[in-house]
């Protein structure tokens, strides 16, 4: 099965947890061992949240842009990775093997998602709906 | 979360280099299997009560240094050397090397193909005798014995154990490659079954395959093999259709081919050639099913590459199943006059003369040249000798609209 695996921390925290040297080390050990595993399919880091830009449709039906730092958001994505495992319970012992900076007192969480497939979207995904993605991704892929 | 599945799970991630690092310490895979066997037992017993610890991996590390050190003194086994490099703190437990010769060992030449495919999957996949027999729809025991009599036989053999090197390793790599694939086209090749289990034997052998490109990343034919079964298991999805039967090639949706698999094996067959060696069998297999990932439909191949790839594939690895897909991609690229020439060649080998897949390809060169009559009779011919009623009878059926 194909997870995604996100790694999200506390917005209040972010410039404050800047990776040391030290940490990315250990987190390239960490992603050497899950290539060495088998089991790592992609994965990236991302930006701080003060490179990027939130556009908000509030429930009134405004629609705004906010500029980050999102230093109010609970949990910000900070990388991902997708790996391929035999199990959720893998998946979770895996995460658990992450390394982590607790110095700043910062919590870090790592969400793992499994991948949906059509048939989880049920009747709303109509043949019509169907079709036209299908297209959409026969493009993307001659690209 | 279940603490028993919890336990499978780390006992799946932990197994292999276990066995490894007892296989060095016993020098006996078999031995070392057993000892794993109880430490895994040992989990289960204290685990849920007592927590798992926080460094599983490394428990289950000295749990069975441990019981291997109790083993080899009982056993009297007495060869100092052997207890003293078990009794030494200083070498690290499950390492790559270990890992190698243990993979090494599992594919060694004195054991037939299919021990080497359970040992494979027992001993680095961590499956139980009983998986691995469902995923191979065999009786359990059947198994077992497999896998008890590959153990004794390496025993038997003194196999040594420990990681080739240098031309020893390029030797033995292809034995290694194939049992990896054949687990994989056991997953893939499956229509019956349990489909979502023999899927799991597929991504199995791909997760074998990138371990074994991990240990060995200046060789290019695991990543060869990785891109190969990745790339053909981007198209799981769209090549069974709802009611169970196979979608061809041309036929298939290709938005439901998994894009991260198919980017994730473009980059390991683009490893492979940057390697800058000869390309082996499976990187050129790899691709040609690159060129088909590629291809936005099926009417936009590139067969021209595919027919030079095929002409490459021949000449490191001549197979007349080789020439017949040749001849395939030759109609695409040539036309029908230069495919039929083709396809007599392949007639022409004793081995294929009777395989249903030469008339079945023969015939539709021929209807596309506008003998249907020749065609037709090509197609009847091809459906006495096809293997399973279902194939028989697509080709009667097209031997009769050729008449129409």
């Amino acid at each position: 099965m194909k997870v995604m695996v996100m790694i999200k921390g506390d917005g209040a925290d972010e410039g404050r947890v800047a990776p040391s040297t030290d940490m990315l080390e250990r987190m390239t050990r960490y992603n050497e061992e899950l290539v060495k595993a088998g089991i790592l399919l992609d994965g990236d880091g991302l930006k701080p949240t003060a490179a990027g830009v939130k556009v908000v449709f509030a429930a009134s039906g405004d629609t705004s842009v906010v500029d980050g730092p999102f230093t109010e958001s609970k949990e910000i994505i900070g990388g991902y990775w997708i790996w391929q495992v035999s199990s959720l319970e893998e998946a979770v012992e895996w995460a658990k093997r992450c390394p982590r900076d607790g110095f700043h007192g910062a919590a870090t969480v790592l969400e793992i998602r499994p991948y949906a497939g059509d048939e989880d979207f049920g009747d709303a995904l109509t043949p019509e709906l169907r079709e036209r993605e299908a297209e959409m991704r026969r493009i993307q892929a001659a690209e | 979360m279940d603490p028993h599945r919890r336990i499978e799970a780390i006992w799946r991630m932990e197994a292999a280099r276990l066995i490894a690092s007892l296989s060095r310490l016993t020098r006996d895979v078999g031995t070392a299997e057993e000892i794993a066997q109880d430490v895994f037992v040992a989990a289960l017993e204290q685990w849920p009560s007592g927590g798992v610890p926080p460094n599983p991996a490394g428990w289950l590390h000295t749990t069975g240094r441990h019981k291997a050190i109790d083993r080899i003194r009982r056993d009297r086994m007495r060869d100092e050397r052997q207890l003293s490099a078990a009794l030494d703190p200083t070498v690290p437990d499950g390492s790559d090397d270990d890992l190698l010769a243990l993979i090494f060992t599992a594919c060694h030449p004195v054991l037939t193909r299919e021990a080497r495919t359970a040992l494979t999957l027992r001993l680095l996949g961590g499956l139980s005798t009983d998986e691995i027999a469902h995923a191979f729809l065999a009786p359990s025991p059947t198994i077992g014995q497999r896998i008890s009599r590959a153990k004794r036989t390496l025993a038997e053999a003194k196999v040594p154990f420990a990681p080739p090197h240098g031309d020893e390793l390029r030797e033995r790599l292809p034995a290694v490659l194939e049992v990896i694939y054949l687990i994989f086209t056991e997953g893939y090749a499956a229509t019956s079954g349990d489909a979502w289990i023999r899927r799991d034997l597929a991504e199995e052998a791909m997760r074998l395959g990138r371990m074994l490109t991990g240990l060995l990343p200046r060789e290019p034919e695991p990543y060869g093999l990785v891109a190969l079964m990745e790339l053909q298991a981007s198209r799981f999805r769209a090549r069974i259709a709802p009611d169970g039967s196979p979608v061809l090639l041309q036929d298939q949706d290709r938005s439901r081919w998994d894009r991260t698999l198919i980017q994730h094996g473009l980059a390991a067959l683009d490893r492979a050639t940057a390697l800058a060696r000869p390309l082996g069998p499976y990187s050129v297999q790899a691709a040609i099913a690159a060129v088909h990932a590629r291809a936005p439909r099926f009417e936009e191949t590139d067969w021209e590459a595919i027919v030079a790839l095929y002409d490459a594939l021949g000449q490191i690895a001549p197979s007349p199943v080789v020439a017949l897909n040749r001849a395939v991609a030759v109609l695409h690229a040539d036309g029908p006059a230069a495919a039929l020439a083709a396809i007599d060649e392949v007639r022409a080998d004793p081995r294929m003369a009777r395989h249903h897949l030469v008339g079945a390809v023969r015939g539709d060169v021929l209807l596309r040249l506008g003998r249907a009559a020749e065609a037709a009779e090509e197609w009847e011919r091809a459906a006495d000798l096809a293997p399973n009623q279902r194939e028989s009878r697509l080709l009667r059926e097209r031997a009769a609209r050729a008449l129409t």
